[in-house]
């Protein structure tokens, strides 16, 4: 059977990859963040897993808004980078695992988690700016196959905290049910607070951030008792998108051992947040 | 950093949506515009126009005829003002999604803050100075 061995959750936000890609991590503005990377990169070059998981969402790149699909997996053998405008990040296309893919989406349909398939998916930056907060420099390929698993977070109404949480639990499971002896890390991405349009933009709530960084370790089924509107409230209204964070928790033990965290500000207009679990219960770290 | 200031002229929907969930209604939350069903409706059209830019040809086409390109993309006469004026918050308003929104930023060479000073009233500078010292709070 396969096993998740680590769950991974980061912020996305596009500046940090444009921070990499043009050498600017020793930037004053900067560095401290990506100091806060370091142990637990360090980590993860120690324990590759043969598959890793992304819970993303798309920024008007894959997709736009003729489909939203609530949730949505991919299932292709290559995933090509988006051009989002302002040139393809220099970073790898993607190589996919459908057979892994395949098997979730039946295991997830029969736990009636309907979701949308993709055949086809470019993906943006809020997937590719966590494979690069894992991997600074993959070369020419990622450091393994890679799976994206769509959540709709950019138009209300998102799924709900709990929903999003169940999918995560109901992910390990169809993760520990295929037939292949295969290690799996999951990253989920995005937050933490932050608010871009509006007259409240720019707002940042780190008492929330880091009740949010101490409780998905410790407590996650009460971060996913939290409304829609709570969490808009505390973490902005794009700060929901930590949403995806309870995919990553809900595929992994209730007991987890944290490897590292760290939290940093401003990353653009949002607080970025870092928190590195390993999920290899009684094993050494 | 304080959210004091809400007297901003900033143009929002309406006020009276329940706050509460189950399908009562969005939160309706001060300062804060909910891209939602009935934004992303009003907004499709634009939307789509502002996903269009992504492509090098396109953004070429646009600013060669910004007029014409909007009338290609079939948005109404009140987004094509908010387009050809640059009218940020009126986009919002309009059924713009902050992150298709943010592609003719970025074709404009705008940033992100730039945007959140518009929004705030602030101006890209102080907003900037702002999110460097901690972000802002409701206060």
């Amino acid at each position: 059977m396969a096993e998740v061995i680590w769950g991974l959750a980061t912020s996305h936000v596009p500046s940090i990859g444009a921070a990499m890609d043009r050498g600017k991590t020793d930037d004053p503005n900067w560095k401290a963040l990506f100091d806060g990377y370091a142990p637990a990169r360090a980590w993860l070059a120690e324990h590759q897993p043969d598959v890793a998981i992304v819970v993303y969402n798309d920024h008007a790149n894959g997709i736009d808004l003729d489909f939203v699909p609530t949730f949505g997996l991919g299932t292709a053998e290559r995933y090509e980078v988006a051009d989002e405008g302002f040139g393809r990040r220099p970073v790898p296309d993607v190589i996919g695992h459908p057979e892994l893919s395949l098997h979730l989406v039946e295991s997830l349909i029969d736990e009636e988690f309907d979701l949308t398939v993709f055949q086809e998916l470019a993906v943006d930056h809020g997937f590719t700016v966590p494979l690069s907060v894992w991997t600074p420099d993959p070369g020419d390929a990622w450091p393994c196959p890679v799976i994206p698993l769509l959540v709709n977070v950019i138009q209300y109404p998102q799924p709900t905290a709990a929903r999003c949480y169940a999918l995560g639990q109901a992910l390990g499971r169809a993760i520990r049910s295929y037939p292949e002896d295969i290690t799996v890390g999951v990253l989920g991405t995005g937050g933490m607070s932050h608010q871009l349009a509006g007259a409240r933009a720019g707002f940042i709530n780190p008492d929330f951030d880091h009740m949010w960084m101490e409780t998905i370790e410790t407590d996650p089924g009460q971060l996913a008792a939290m409304s829609r509107e709570e969490l808009i409230r505390k973490a902005g209204s794009e700060g929901i998108e930590l949403i995806m964070w309870l995919v990553m928790r809900g595929a992994m033990d209730d007991r987890v051992t944290k490897v590292h965290s760290d939290y940093f500000v401003p990353a653009s207009n949002t607080a970025a947040g870092i928190a590195l679990f390993d999920n290899r219960n009684g094993q050494p770290a | 950093m304080t959210l004091s200031s809400l007297s901003a002229p900033v143009r929002e929907r309406g006020t009276t949506s329940m706050s509460t969930e189950s399908g009562a209604g969005r939160p309706d939350l001060p300062g804060t515009p909910i891209f939602d069903g009935d934004s992303s409706r009003r907004g499709l059209r634009m939307n789509k126009l502002f996903m269009s830019l992504r492509d090098a040809g396109n953004r070429e086409r646009f600013l060669a005829d910004e007029a014409a390109y909007c009338r290609e993309f079939g948005v109404s006469a009140e987004q094509e003002k908010a387009v050809l004026d640059r009218d940020w918050q009126a986009m919002i308003d309009l059924g713009g999604s902050i992150f298709y929104v943010y592609k003719l930023a970025m074709m404009d060479g705008r940033s992100m803050q730039y945007l959140g000073g518009v929004f705030t009233g602030m101006g890209e500078d102080d907003f900037l100075a702002a999110m460097r010292a901690g972000g802002r709070r409701d206060g």
